[in-house]
């Protein structure tokens, strides 16, 4: 009797065997949806040298140095404008960006509404655990209203914002939400968004126990999971406006955004000309 | 399994032999692949991996379907399920 | 126009505009920017002139984005650019740091005016000459030049280029705004006669290729995204394979090269001037606008029997140590004439040490020195 390996580990020549375990906690599902992503490209026939990864500052960015591929790890929240640079000067590239959320919406926020405004061509894969998880779990401009972090011990008294919402008010193409347990889905809305001309936003919620969690009554990641599985529905063409996440409360994924309109490089003219 | 109606070709078709391989080290025992496990076929190790964490181990006595959502769930890129083959033996 | 959108002949240029020229003649096909007097001119000029040699120009949300954006272009195989003042180069400063860090080759051009602040939006200043130095947090070594004519600017932008992809850094091209907005006959180099600087690559196959594995001048070779390379870029300390390490060993090795590979290859970067400093009893030391005052003050001072001499710094950074040293024992005095309020001063008197005296003729903006302002000060120093 022999065993022959039947559907995995394809992962495994896609990431730096040589970096792993990876930084992030038990129960943390960036790696999940950094899993998805290279799963949507494998299926995507993409040739990895012309693929790039940006990322900025946080857990989730550390991401980028874990793929194997072209990837830059750079400063907190100018992942966007960095990845705009190189886009720009190599337009062959599929550029991905791979952020958490107070790395693109906070500090990097007029970037982000910006490079949707141009439409630029990248893929945004936001991972949203409501926290800055890598500092010890403060919060951020995600954070739902009444959530306990390590600076609003007891409960933010902010609003927060909505990724999908800001996306689409700047002018993003394409625009879903899942979470870390709607994987196929995720890995479908990724796949799609690679192939939107312009800006594209991935929202995937995903669990942070150690420092986020642990203070919001859900101590464990399964727990966080378990949240998912019981709070959230699925709308595909919700109005990205009313699909705001309070405190624990319901998590509407699905796409929300499939427009089309001219990209940057399309009004740049880079298709005409040979730059 | 009990069906409410048979499939019309279940005679016919057989499902593979799958078995759930778990890199022991890598994994952080965040429970995600034994929770969500539509066929209940993964379970605590009995043992601790060298990072002291209670791994996720499979229980041979249960048949896996590989739907492979413990393989894309897994964070720790852990997770791997093998068709085992049946090969004649050489004679 | 030749057809790699090279100007040629001479121009009535200003600082600003020689400056986006020697840009376009030393292959930059990049700009990122943000308007900002009186800088701004840098990016009008780029945003006609680009697109029609086949670059990219792009007006970026501030000038962190930037900033931001030329390191990207740059790992992205092209020559960038970015020019700004100084409201602008403080922001620019935490991706200048990256920069540093990821050993990534650009220009930033500041055309300095007077601050802090918004200070004095449409007059010069040299106030920025230590934040060219250390405005960005960490240790590294940086390279600033200070042209003080638009040829200059012209000239200096080409040799700015060179420097940062042969030693892999962000270069500062130090302008002020008189030098900015001031017109006069610009020559443009022909192509033929330009001596540029190309990126050097990798000579092993991608699976040997360490990204951050230095040559014997301290400065590794660099491929560019999309090669098939599949590196790895941080900001984080890395080792040669550019993975991070949280080491103080890591941090020792990658500083210390950083900063050794441009002190180390000094004397290969600086660039000064000098005039009549063989007999000298007084050097007037300057750079920018101000070193062309100093000169007409230094030859007034010369008509009078004083011995009078100049140092003009080119290179502002790195430092110029070993002319200073060398001139020093035999100077009854040096003079700094810096249209701030006593930055490169302090230079001076380091390497100086003591051999001599060093006197500062200090500004705190919105206009140059009088020449007769320096003048009064190489008598006094002559005495």
């Amino acid at each position: 009797m022999t065993i022959e390996i039947a559907n995995t580990k394809v992962i495994d020549q896609y990431i730096r065997q040589d970096r792993m375990p990876h930084i992030w906690c038990p129960g943390c599902g960036i790696g999940t949806v950094l899993h998805a992503l290279i799963r949507s490209l494998v299926k995507g026939g993409y040739d990895m040298d012309k693929v790039a990864m940006v990322s900025g500052i946080g857990c989730t960015a550390r991401a980028a140095g874990y793929v194997k591929m072209d990837s830059f790890h750079t400063t907190h929240g100018r992942a966007l404008p960095f990845a705009t640079g190189l886009k720009l000067a190599n337009p062959d590239l599929k550029v991905i960006l791979f952020s958490g959320d107070g790395d693109l919406v906070s500090i990097g926020g007029n970037h982000f509404i910006h490079a949707a405004r141009r439409n630029m061509d990248i893929t945004v894969i936001c991972v949203n655990n409501f926290n800055y998880g890598m500092t010890g779990g403060q919060m951020g401009p995600t954070t739902p209203t009444g959530a306990r972090t390590s600076t609003s011990r007891s409960g933010n008294y902010e609003p927060s914002f909505s990724i999908p919402a800001l996306a689409a008010a700047s002018g993003a193409v394409y625009v879903a939400r899942w979470t870390c347990l709607h994987l196929r889905q995720l890995e479908n809305s990724i796949s799609e968004a690679l192939t939107r001309k312009g800006f594209s936003l991935v929202e995937a919620i995903s669990p942070c126990p150690t420092v986020y969690g642990r203070l919001n009554k859900q101590p464990t990641g399964l727990d966080q999971m378990k949240y998912y599985q019981t709070a959230s529905s699925v709308e595909n063409g919700a109005d990205p406006m009313k699909v705001g996440i309070e405190l624990n409360g319901k998590i509407t994924c699905g796409k929300f955004v499939d427009i089309e309109r001219p990209s940057y490089l399309e009004m740049a003219g880079f298709d005409k000309e040979t730059r | 399994m009990n069906y409410w109606r048979k499939p019309l070709d279940r005679d016919k078709v057989k499902p593979g032999d799958f078995e759930v391989h778990i890199l022991k080290d890598r994994c952080k025992g965040c429970r995600f692949c034994i929770d969500f496990c539509p066929r209940q076929v993964l379970r605590d190790s009995d043992d601790l991996n060298t990072k002291g964490y209670r791994p996720a181990a499979a229980d041979p006595a249960k048949q896996c379907i590989n739907c492979g959502f413990c393989v894309i769930v897994c964070p720790e890129f852990a997770v791997s399920v093998a068709m085992r083959l049946e090969k004649e033996p050489n004679v | 126009m030749s057809n790699n959108g090279h100007l040629s002949g001479s121009f009535y240029f200003n600082g600003d505009i020689a400056c986006a020229e020697g840009a376009i003649s030393a292959g930059c096909r990049f700009f990122a920017g943000y308007p900002i007097t009186p800088a701004t001119e840098i990016a009008e000029r780029m945003s006609e002139r680009l697109p029609e040699i086949g670059g990219v120009y792009i007006q970026m949300e501030d000038e962190l984005a930037s900033m931001a954006a030329i390191l990207g272009a740059a790992w992205g195989g092209k020559k960038s650019m970015t020019s700004t003042s100084g409201p602008g180069f403080s922001l620019m400063m935490e991706n200048l740091g990256l920069g540093y860090m990821t050993e990534t080759p650009c220009v930033v051009v500041n055309v300095q005016r007077a601050g802090p602040s918004t200070g004095l939006p449409t007059l010069v200043a040299q106030a920025d000459m230590m934040q060219a130095r250390w405005g960005a947090h960490g240790c590294y070594s940086a390279i600033a030049l200070c042209p003080s004519s638009p040829q200059e600017m012209y000239d200096y932008t080409i040799k700015a280029f060179n420097l940062s992809e042969k030693y892999r850094v962000p270069v500062l091209l130090m302008a002020d705004e008189a030098v900015g907005h001031m017109s006069e006959k610009v020559t443009i180099t022909p192509p033929e006669k330009l001596k540029l600087v190309t990126r050097r690559k990798p000579t092993v196959s991608p699976d040997k290729f360490n990204p951050y594995q230095p040559d014997a001048d301290l400065v590794p070779p660099m491929a560019n995204a999309g090669e098939g390379y599949g590196f790895h870029v941080t900001g984080l300390t890395h080792d040669e394979r550019g993975y991070p390490v949280m080491t103080p060993q890591a941090q020792e090795k990658l500083v210390r090269r950083l900063v050794d590979k441009i002190d180390k290859n000094r004397d290969d970067i600086i660039e000064v001037e000098e005039w009549d400093t063989d007999d000298a009893e007084v050097v007037v030391v300057s750079y920018g606008i101000s070193a062309r005052i100093v000169r007409y003050a230094v030859e007034l001072a010369r008509k009078e029997g004083i011995k009078a001499g100049m140092l003009k710094l080119i290179t502002v950074w790195p430092f110029a140590e070993s002319t200073i040293k060398r001139l020093a024992p035999r100077l009854k005095s040096f003079i700094v004439v810096e249209i701030n309020a006593g930055q490169i001063v302090l230079e001076v008197e380091r390497c100086a040490a003591g051999q001599t005296k060093t006197v500062l003729l200090p500004g705190m903006g919105g206009a140059v020195h009088h020449p007769d302002v320096i003048l009064e000060a190489i008598r006094k120093a002559a005495k």
